[in-house]
Parts: structure tokens; C-alpha cells; sequence
């Protein structure tokens, strides 16, 4: 069987209409990860012996005649979501050899449907980053071009998912960490509304912002996995307790009538020309289509990077004080407690999560709480009133997803700013709690790398964007990467 | 007498008494082997996430109310950060800025003078865990069994002048805390804790001095011997000129001295900022009218209760209600035996006699408050005598049992003997001449030394209106 860019829905069909086995259909996987990945290094970890087991348990659910939407589809899940006996590191050394005792509530929901797990992807340690080069374990590279990034954090889920070693990844996006790399691996990724999906068991990051999404082939694979994933949680107090709706119910609806808001701030000269030209393309076709097309305002967007990395920082200060060396996760040396814990943490994390363990307990510390966390807090406010206002006037709101196409490994390694700065187009919709999706809508010419565009909903409106998402889609030819 | 005065300030830990912890469902029982009562969320492994138990909420706000305090209509929740090897996820749950209770006020009553505690606020997080130093193998070891037992913190104003305030205060809020069944306040168990902030100025200043906070007090002793201490050691330290530091400092009852902990310089700061993970919570006045309702009979209710509708002296019924363990055994008593003047005195009298000399304890007591409530009743009606039911009670704290088994086992109740009744008296009588005349040349105070014979001879055969009845008639004939 042909796996390049098989999607969910197909593998579905050919596993109840017996063509494969969930065995077969996993062990192709297991081949093609095999053959082609030792060059990718989307995976830190292969769960062989557990997909296998996975993907006989599931051929029983598909013998029964009970098979759900996932039964016996492959997934590679992200490294920060717990998997209960299966080695979840961050890509940190500091977890290199932890092994959690429990299920992510995601995970439990895919066991429910009997998916199986192929492996770990591979991300930027600790999801602090944009370009999975910050990963202890495995520097993905980009599929389209091996010396680039594959974006980040989910830098492993989308060029999994872009190069065909899974048919659909988890990822989590705090600030873009799903979208960015959907968009530098030319995959679809959405990061639903802040409560939609519960976050226990995902590794904290930032816990205002932090939220697990798919990376699939496409809007519609999108929808099927967020109807399995959705869903509020006793477990989690801040997933929202709302209806989850069935998100595949509204693609293929004429888009007709549909308010798409062009915001001018995200079109500004930081966005590169091409990428510029490209979204801009596409916001045409889908007014050819029938969408309307609003102009309009976010002046508080030039306020985003600096309020969301103090958010982030802060929240991220406070969730990686737990990893001391004393419980799990790596150990260093020392003769008291606080020896112990500075030589654990000094080598246990890499140096962008010490950067940011330091930027948020300074912006945390007595004396700079007001002048940095706190005006952060009230820049959060402004930006969700911004929001809710263009939203006065349109349905979703279109972005590039970011500046650039994916850059060469080691572009920005020695300015940090700069890399911060790539995020402008995808952290106010974390900071605003909206569902965002990334979809490709073109390649650049010269290089024929993947473009990305956003389009962002209002809160628990992922319907509207899988609907947009999708109709664009369908009038488009995604290129496989040559690998 | 000495020239300065003291001014002091209590924060008040209080567990509470919650099935399960705070943020997750792990039992929140004291003790249990070593990390036997854990889960990934309390022992704070990546990923796990606090669910706030509504129990602990309703029971903090049941704890503002009895200590009269403002009840916030909106309160969340902060993350205290700091290092300890006991706190696994490196920050307590905490409130900072909105807690659930503000400005309360608690009466006590010392040296018969009554006075008002202002109490600060009150607010909600987790305990710890606890540290265990092996020194022989050099090694520590951390138990979480207590981490995310849910705890209230109650903080006053510094309106404590003297050490007998300061326990008269911790004495009330530990029996409002017991009745409202919100924490069972076992000091040696380390359920309430208490850590004093104590200054010293000199008399008639305005100004108060710098403080120090004492830990480490884990008994009404410990927290009176220690503030005694800590004056001296102030007012010794101003007397030769030298100043107070404003440092925490270590209790030491072994030694009967405070040592420094660490000063305000190397204090932590503890970078508080809302928890991301627990939404704030909005109280509706339904809600709080309901908590309010379920608040059980409070100390000083049940005083005024034994005291107007049982006809107790209201010094009983202080001692009574001061120890709720024997106040809920005197409502299973007369419960039982609807007699509360009786079952109070037996229990004044003689129960608690035997708790002090250390004989019995209320903790483990082998019988029940209607057991008592029986033996109360024989005695009252003549089955049993006094002398013979405090044998009884003695059986029953010594091996449990019921009062009727032991008397038929023991032989004790009273037959109504007539024949031996006359036969005993009147050898009484006939040994005793002197005090015979006594009594005939009118000095009844004998009569009692007639009734303490026969019934130390007698040993139960007859009751004590019988004896005295029949002595009466001997002596008079």
C-alpha cells in the first residue's frame, strides 16, 4: 500500500474493507520510519513492540466489527505527553529516562478508540522553541530540505506527518509550537480553543497557554482526530466544560458569505514578500469562492512578543522548579540539597530552558512582578479585546502562520530575539485562548518550500476554520517532500 | 517587674478534616506507611494537574464563619514558589491577595476578663511532605503522604500581650475548629500548628519592636515556654544594648531555648502569581447561606444549652464542653439515661478523676456513652451504691463491658437484705456507745459516721435510703 500522504479516512476504509492489517498497516509504517528516518530524526523514541501489540489489539476490535474513527490508525505522539510505561523525555535530558506511571487524558481517549502508538516525535526541549533544534535527543530536519527546520516545537509530529512516517501526529502548541511547523513541513496542524482538549498528563510548558492539537495530511483528518481527543475532564479544571460538537459536520459547506478579517499589522513588513504574496493569493480564492473579505485592525500586536514570552516565562519558571533531581529525571552531584538541585538543573536543562527559567523568575521577583508580570497580564486583556472586536465584524481572521518559510539550521541560534520575534503571527491566538489551524497555501518558487496560513476562530468555533481550512483545500494540490 | 511589653501575632495551620487531599483523591488520613497514600498528582510528577476538592473549600468557609469573618465572593488561588526536597512540585498551592476569609474576630476569656482577637485572614493551600533523616546512614528520606493534605492558615493581628492570651486563643479556636468539625487539632499529630510572631517594646511606646517568628511549637506548653524564652532573650539582648534581629527562629523544648533559623536577608521571595491550573471561584449568597446552615452547634451554644434547658452549673458545663471528646460521650450518655445533672456529676466526678490520674483515656476508651449512662441509672435508682459503681466504672475502664455483666459477674448490686441490714447495724450500734450518746445529745454530724460503717460493712446488701432509714429508727428509739 501506498502510505504517501494517506490519510486517516483512507486507512480507515482499507482497514475495514480488510485490504490490510492493522499488524500490516503498522509494521509498513515501522519500515518506512526505518528506512527513511535515521536522515529525518523526527522520532527520539520507535515504540516497536508496543505498536505491534497496539495494532493486533485494534485488528481484534476491526474483526469484531467495532472499529471507531482511529482503530488501528498509527500516530506518533509528541514527547511531552505521558504515556503510561512508554518513556516520555521533552527531549530533555533531564527526563531522558523517565517513565510515567500514568495516561495522558489524550492517550486514554486514543486507547479507548485502539490507536496504535508508532513512537515518540521529537520536539524543542521542554516545547521552548521554534525549530526542534533545541531537542537533547533528535534535530529534526526539515523534509523538504534536510538542512533546514522543521519548524517548532512539534518540529517531530509535522515532519513525521509530512514525510509520511505517520498518517496524523499529537502535537501542543503554546505560542505556534503546532501551526509553525505545520506550516514549515506543509502539513495541516490546529491548535483548538484553550479547554477544548483536556491537558493532563502534557508536560506543562505554559499552563495559560499550552494546549494539544493534530497534525494531520489535512483539515478533514484534523476534525476526525479532534472528535476523539475533545472533550472536558475532571482531571483538568481548566477544560472547558461546553458540548463537544462533531467537527467533521460542517466541511465541505459553502464557504459562501463567510467574513474573513485581514488584519494590516500581520501583513507588515516583517513578513517576508513572498509569504506576504502567497496568503494574500489565497484570501482571493476564497473570496472568489464566495467569502467576504474585512479589512481591518490589531494595533496590539506590536505588544505580543514581549507580553506573551513574560507570560510563558513566568508560567514555565514555575512548572520546571519540579525537576530537582531528587524524584525522577536526571541527577547530578552535590553534598547538600542545594548543590544537588544547581548541578541537576545546570546540566539536566538545555540553554533556551534556562534562558527562560531565568526571564520568568526575574519577571516573577519581588520588586518586577508589577513592571513586567503584571503589565504582561493587562497586555493579555488588551489583545482579547482586540480580538473580540474584529470578531464584531467577521467570522475567522487570516494570517501567514509565519514570516518565513523554513530557515537554514543554525539561522538563528545566537539571536534569541530574533527567534522570539518569528512567533508574532501565532502567540496573541494562545494568549487569547482562539482555535487557529494551519493550512498550506503555496510553495515558494525558487525553493519550493511549504507556506503556511492561519486562520483563527472565535472561542470553541474550530468548525468555522475546519470548514475554510477544508474548502481551500480542496482546491489544492499539496507537492510531497522528495526524501 | 519588667520595663518592656510584649506584643504578639499568630499564624494557626489548621489540616483539615477532608476524606481525600486537596487537589487530588488520595486519602488524607494522618500517618500510613511512607508514600503509601500518593498518586501522580500530589507527588507532583510532569503533566499531573490540581482538581480543587469542594470540600475543603465549603470547610474553609465554614472556618471563616465561626471566627466571624468576611467570606470573599471571589477568591483564587497563587503559587508560592521555593526548593524544599518535601514539596515535590517546588511550589505550594496558596492564596495570596484573595483568600477566602478576611477580617474576623474570635472572643476569649482570660483571667475571667473577656477579650477580642482580631483575626487577619484565613486562607487555603497544602501541606508538605515530611523529611526523615537517617543519620547513621547519612541519608534523608521524603514521605508525601502529607502532601496536599489540605490545610487553612488563620493569621491575626498582633493583639496578644501575654502567653496566657496566646493559649486561651489557641484553646478557642481549637475547640471552635473541633465543633464545627473542621479539623480534629491533634497538636502531638501535628493537625494544628501554630508559629508565634513576638516583639518586645518598652512600656507606654507607641511603636512596636522588631519581631521574630517562633516555630516548631508542638504543644500548649511548648508554645507558653517558648514565649517565655523568647521575651527574656529580647529583653536581655535591649537591656545590653544590642538589637533584635528580625529572623525566624527554632524552638528547642529539650533545651528550653530559641535558635536562629534564618534571618529576613536570606528570606525566600516566593515569586507568588495565580495558578494557571485552578480557575478562581465565584461564591453565590446561596452557597455561602447553605455552608453557613450546615455550621453544627458551636462551643458556647452548648454551654448556654447544658446550662438552661439541663439545669447544669455553668462551670460544668465549661469543663463538659471544653474537651469535645468528653462532651459527645455526655450526649451518648443522656441520649441514653435522660438524666443530665447525674450523668454530668459522675462524669465530673468521677470519670474524668480517672483521666487525670492518667488511668483512663478518652482517645481509647473501652465503653460507650451509653454503657455510662447505665451504671448512671443503677446508681440513681438504687441497684447499685456509689461505692460499688465506682468499682464498676473502674472494671470497665480497666476491660471494657457493661455495668450489668460486672455486677452479676462481681456480685454488686444492692439485695434489700433486711435481716443482714438490722443484724450489722445493730452491731454497730452496740460497738460504738460514744458516738450513740453523741448523736442523742443532738450532734447529728455522727449520723454520717453510722451511714460510713454500715455501708463499708454492708458492702451493697442494702440501699442507701434503707441504711439510713433503719439507722435513723435505731438511733431515735
Amino acid at each position: 500500500m501506498d502510505l504517501t500522504k494517506a490519510k486517516i479516512r483512507d486507512l480507515r476504509k482499507a482497514l475495514d474493507n480488510k485490504e490490510i492489517s492493522a499488524p500490516e498497516l503498522c509494521a509498513e509504517y515501522l519500515k518506512r520510519i526505518d528506512e527513511q528516518d535515521g536522515k529525518l530524526l523526527s522520532y527520539i523514541t520507535v515504540t516497536k513492540e508496543k505498536a505491534l501489540s497496539d495494532a493486533e489489539n485494534a485488528q481484534k476490535i476491526i474483526d469484531a466489527g467495532k472499529s471507531s474513527a482511529l482503530t488501528g490508525i498509527p500516530l506518533a505522539v509528541k514527547d511531552n505527553i505521558c504515556v503510561d510505561g512508554v518513556r516520555t523525555t521533552c527531549a530533555s535530558k533531564m527526563l531522558e529516562n523517565f517513565i510515567p506511571p500514568y495516561n495522558a487524558t489524550v492517550i486514554e481517549k486514543l486507547n479507548a478508540e485502539g490507536y496504535v502508538l508508532l513512537g515518540r516525535a521529537s520536539m524543542d526541549e521542554f516545547a521552548m522553541g521554534g525549530s526542534t533544534q533545541t531537542s537533547a535527543f533528535a534535530k529534526t530536519r526539515n523534509p523538504y530540505d534536510f538542512e533546514r527546520v522543521p519548524g517548532g516545537s512539534s518540529g517531530g509530529s509535522a515532519a513525521a506527518v509530512a514525510a509520511s512516517l505517520a498518517p496524523a501526529a499529537l502535537g501542543s502548541d503554546t505560542g505556534g509550537s503546532i501551526r509553525q511547523p505545520s506550516s514549515f513541513c506543509g502539513v495541516t496542524g490546529i491548535k483548538p480553543t484553550y479547554g477544548r482538549v483536556s491537558r493532563y498528563g502534557l508536560v506543562a510548558f505554559a499552563s495559560s497557554l499550552d494546549q494539544i492539537g493534530p497534525i494531520c495530511n489535512d483539515a478533514r483528518d484534523c476534525a476526525i482526530m479532534l472528535n476523539a481527543i475533545c472533550g472536558a475532564d475532571a482531571h483538568d479544571a481548566t477544560s472547558a466544560r461546553v458540548e463537544t460538537p462533531n467537527f467533521t459536520e460542517k466541511l465541505g459547506q459553502p464557504i459562501n458569505g463567510l467574513r474573513i478579517a485581514l488584519p494590516k499589522e500581520f501583513f507588515s513588513d516583517a513578513v517576508d514578500s513572498s509569504v506576504k504574496a502567497c496568503v494574500l493569493d489565497a484570501a482571493k480564492e476564497l473570496e472568489k469562492r464566495g467569502a467576504v473579505l474585512v479589512e481591518c485592525s490589531m494595533p496590539g500586536l506590536k505588544y505580543a512578543i514581549p507580553a506573551y514570552y513574560l507570560i510563558a516565562c513566568a508560567e514555565a519558571a514555575s512548572n520546571l522548579s519540579r525537576f530537582d533531581g531528587i524524584k525522577y529525571g536526571f541527577r547530578g552531584e552535590g553534598r547538600t540539597y542545594e548543590e544537588l538541585i544547581r548541578d541537576s538543573r545546570s546540566r539536566g536543562f538545555g540553554e533556551e530552558v534556562k534562558r527562560r527559567i531565568l526571564l520568568g523568575n526575574y519577571a516573577l521577583s519581588s520588586g518586577y512582578y508589577d513592571a513586567y508580570y503584571k503589565k504582561a497580564l493587562a497586555l493579555k486583556q488588551e489583545i482579547i479585546r482586540q480580538y473580540n472586536q474584529i470578531f464584531e465584524s467577521a467570522d475567522v481572521i487570516l494570517t501567514p502562520t509565519a514570516p518565513t518559510p523554513a530557515y537554514k539550521i543554525g539561522e538563528q541560534d545566537n539571536d534569541p530575539v530574533k527567534m522570539y520575534t518569528a512567533d508574532i503571527c501565532t502567540v496573541t491566538v494562545n494568549i487569547a485562548k482562539l482555535p487557529g489551524i494551519s493550512t498550506t497555501c503555496g510553495y515558494t518558487a525558487d525553493k519550493g518550500l511549504p507556506i503556511g496560513m492561519s486562520i483563527i476562530g472565535k472561542r470553541f468555533d474550530e468548525q468555522t476554520i475546519l470548514q475554510i481550512a477544508d474548502a481551500w483545500e480542496s482546491g489544492f494540490v499539496p507537492l510531497a517532500p522528495e526524501l | 517587674m519588667s520595663a518592656y511589653f510584649p506584643t504578639m501575632g499568630l499564624e494557626i495551620h489548621a489540616e483539615l478534616l477532608t476524606k481525600s487531599k486537596v487537589f487530588c483523591t488520595c486519602s488524607a488520613e494522618f500517618g500510613g506507611t511512607p508514600n503509601s497514600r500518593c498518586c501522580p498528582v500530589c507527588s507532583g510528577l510532569p503533566g499531573t494537574l490540581p482538581v480543587l476538592n469542594q470540600r475543603a473549600v465549603e470547610y474553609i468557609i465554614k472556618a471563616g464563619y465561626v471566627m466571624n469573618c468576611d467570606i470573599s465572593r471571589f477568591t483564587k488561588w497563587d503559587r508560592k514558589n521555593y526548593f524544599y526536597p518535601d514539596l515535590p512540585k517546588a511550589y505550594q498551592i496558596s492564596q495570596m491577595p484573595r483568600p477566602v476569609c478576611l477580617s474576623g474576630t474570635v472572643n476569649i476569656k482570660v483571667n475571667d476578663e473577656d477579650k477580642v482577637i482580631r483575626i487577619n485572614r484565613i486562607h487555603l493551600e497544602e501541606d508538605a511532605g515530611k523529611l526523615v533523616h537517617d543519620d547513621v546512614n547519612r541519608i534523608s528520606l521524603a514521605d508525601y503522604n502529607r502532601c496536599g493534605i489540605p490545610l487553612i492558615e488563620i493569621v491575626t493581628e498582633p493583639d496578644f500581650h501575654s502567653a496566657d492570651e496566646v493559649i486561651a486563643f489557641v484553646e478557642k479556636i481549637k475547640l471552635l475548629l473541633q465543633y464545627a468539625g473542621i479539623c480534629d487539632c491533634k497538636m502531638e499529630q501535628g493537625s494544628i500548628r501554630c508559629d508565634v510572631n513576638i516583639s518586645i517594646a518598652p512600656k507606654g511606646s507607641d511603636e512596636l519592636g522588631t519581631r521574630t517568628e517562633l516555630k516548631n511549637l508542638n504543644s500548649l506548653k511548648a508554645i507558653a515556654k517558648a514565649i517565655e524564652v523568647e521575651i527574656d532573650r529580647q529583653e536581655e539582648l535591649l537591656e545590653n544594648g544590642e538589637r533584635v534581629i528580625q529572623q525566624t527562629r527554632r524552638f528547642n523544648e529539650a533545651l528550653g531555648e530559641t535558635t536562629a533559623m534564618r534571618s529576613k536577608e536570606d528570606a525566600h521571595d516566593y515569586r507568588y502569581f495565580p495558578d494557571p491550573d485552578i480557575p478562581p471561584i465565584i461564591f453565590t449568597e446561596e452557597e455561602l447561606e447553605a455552608i453557613r446552615n450546615s455550621i453544627p452547634e458551636l462551643p458556647e451554644q452548648r454551654v448556654a444549652r447544658y446550662v438552661d434547658e439541663y439545669g447544669l452549673k455553668p462551670a460544668d458545663a465549661d469543663i463538659i464542653v471544653g474537651d469535645k471528646r468528653i462532651c459527645d460521650f455526655f450526649d451518648a450518655a443522656i441520649s441514653e439515661y435522660n438524666n443530665p445533672k447525674a450523668v454530668a456529676n459522675f462524669i465530673l466526678g468521677e470519670l474524668m478523676n480517672r483521666i487525670n490520674r492518667g488511668e483512663a483515656d478518652m482517645d481509647a476508651l473501652k465503653f460507650g456513652g451509653a454503657e455510662f449512662a447505665q451504671l448512671v441509672e443503677f446508681m440513681q435508682t438504687d441497684k447499685i451504691s456509689q461505692a460499688n459503681g465506682k468499682t464498676i466504672l473502674r472494671e470497665m475502664i480497666e476491660n471494657g463491658g457493661n455495668p450489668k455483666d460486672i455486677a452479676d459477674k462481681g456480685d454488686l448490686w444492692i439485695k434489700e437484705d433486711n435481716d443482714l441490714l438490722a443484724k450489722v447495724v445493730d452491731e454497730i450500734i452496740a460497738n460504738n456507745p460514744k458516738p450513740v450518746e453523741q448523736y442523742k445529745n443532738g450532734d447529728q454530724k455522727v449520723f454520717g459516721f453510722f451511714m460510713g460503717q454500715a455501708n463499708k460493712a454492708l458492702k451493697g446488701a442494702a440501699s442507701p435510703k434503707a441504711i439510713q432509714e433503719y439507722i435513723r429508727k435505731k438511733l431515735e428509739e
